[in-house]
């Protein structure tokens, strides 16, 4: 039917639609609503950067974890109990060091390894970042608290593909002795992101 | 398509609206959406590529004052409506008002017929593509020299499967730039990666 012969006065807020395409999906008999609860249970217990920070401090303290997960990181996150999604089919880890700091982003929409990192934040997703990171990526850093020496090589990995990424921050000073889960709490989801350093 | 979505390297933004600890959702129903999507993907009622497609698809005014969420709606109705699960009626009935969607999908096309295997260190350049329909690759690169860091396992090839197009999977390259490449004397120097399908690839002398 084309469009100038619907009869509708108003555009429907985006709380109502929502609500009417659940409504709808369920009127199909498609369950939606228990899918809905099921997955933001997901959401926000199981997909949260506290898995990313766990496989960072076991990085950061088994030479040969560390070895496995740079060469293969979804096997490795999957040896820690933290699988990827089906269409996730390769995590990249990203090695910083003193003078080279990683960085992710998705200029095309918002991929992140989501079950590792956590769903992104918001301005990960927001038009600023997504067109400004790649192109300006130290000045972008800089405003958002990490100001680099000039000597520091920036690396952006833009998340084009289905392959992930995530950061490997490097272990802060002065940690020696620390357990593996003390090392754990140190890990900030922004730094797995790679726009904070610890 | 070189749709409003490409935005690396775009101009005019401004600054991020950056906060420590930032979260994922603001609202109960942006939680929802984002499950109903997920949802709809694993009863295969679409597939991420024509979930992706769809939300590049908007009209531009639409796309940019849309927050995130409307946008990943806008594609979760588009594709229910597009694939007969339901009608556009029945959701402007039940929403008490207009529902907008996407525009129309234009030509996929299939894998390209002269793909090659690159090896890490290699020199490759981003073909000269310029496509109606579903393609993931940043305008950004496009004609681009860089080097190959990276290969991954074979994934579907975007531009066939957000168009139910046969193609076969293919690797994705990881490749190397130099921002000042990209975008000369108008950049902060940087090394900028890429994940890029083999189809969107030649080698470079």
């Amino acid at each position: 039917m084309p469009d100038q012969d619907r009869v509708v006065f108003r555009t429907a807020s985006v709380e109502e639609r929502v609500d009417a395409i659940q409504a709808a999906l369920d009127a199909k008999g498609l369950k939606a609503s228990e899918a809905v609860d099921e997955l933001s249970h997901k959401a926000q217990e199981e997909w949260i950067p506290r898995n990313g920070a766990r496989i960072v401090a076991r990085a950061w303290v088994d030479p040969e974890f560390r070895r496995r997960l740079l060469a293969n990181g979804r096997e490795a996150a999957l040896e820690m109990g933290f699988p990827m999604p089906k269409h996730h089919r390769h995590l990249v880890v990203l090695e910083n060091a003193p003078k080279i700091q990683n960085v992710i982003c998705c200029t095309l929409c918002s991929c992140t390894a989501f079950t590792l990192i956590g769903l992104p934040p918001d301005w990960y997703k927001d038009l600023q970042y997504r067109s400004r990171v790649v192109r300006e990526s130290r000045t972008v850093l800089k405003e958002l608290g990490l100001d680099l020496a000039p000597d520091v090589e920036v690396r952006v990995w833009d998340t084009t593909a289905d392959t992930r990424y995530m950061v490997l921050p490097e272990r802060p000073a002065n940690t020696e002795g620390m357990s593996e889960d003390e090392l754990a709490a140190l890990v900030t989801r922004d730094s797995l992101i790679g726009v904070a350093r610890l | 398509m070189d749709g409003i979505h490409d935005l690396g390297g775009k101009q005019g933004y401004g600054k991020v609206r950056y906060t420590l600890n930032a979260t994922a959702f603001h609202n109960a129903w942006e939680m929802r959406v984002n499950s109903l999507y997920a949802f709809a993907v694993r009863s295969g009622i679409f597939n991420m590529d024509e979930y992706r497609h769809a939300i590049e698809r908007m009209e531009p005014a639409h796309y940019l004052t849309a927050s995130y969420y409307e946008r990943s709606l806008t594609s979760l109705a588009t594709l229910c409506v597009e694939k007969g699960v339901l009608t556009r009626e029945e959701l402007e009935s039940r929403a008490k008002g207009a529902f907008p969607l996407a525009s129309a999908s234009a030509a996929g096309r299939s894998n390209s017929p002269t793909r090659e295997r690159f090896k890490p260190g290699e020199r490759v350049r981003v073909k000269l593509d310029f496509v109606p329909g579903h393609i993931r690759l940043p305008a950004y690169v496009r004609g681009k020299v860089g080097v190959v860091v990276g290969e991954s396992p074979a994934y579907p090839f975007p531009d066939a499967h957000a168009h139910g197009i046969h193609s076969e999977d293919e690797p994705t390259y990881d490749v190397r730039f130099q921002a000042q490449d990209l975008w000369p004397n108008g950049c902060d120097p940087a090394l900028v990666h890429v994940g890029i399908f083999q189809s969107y690839l030649e080698r470079a002398s």
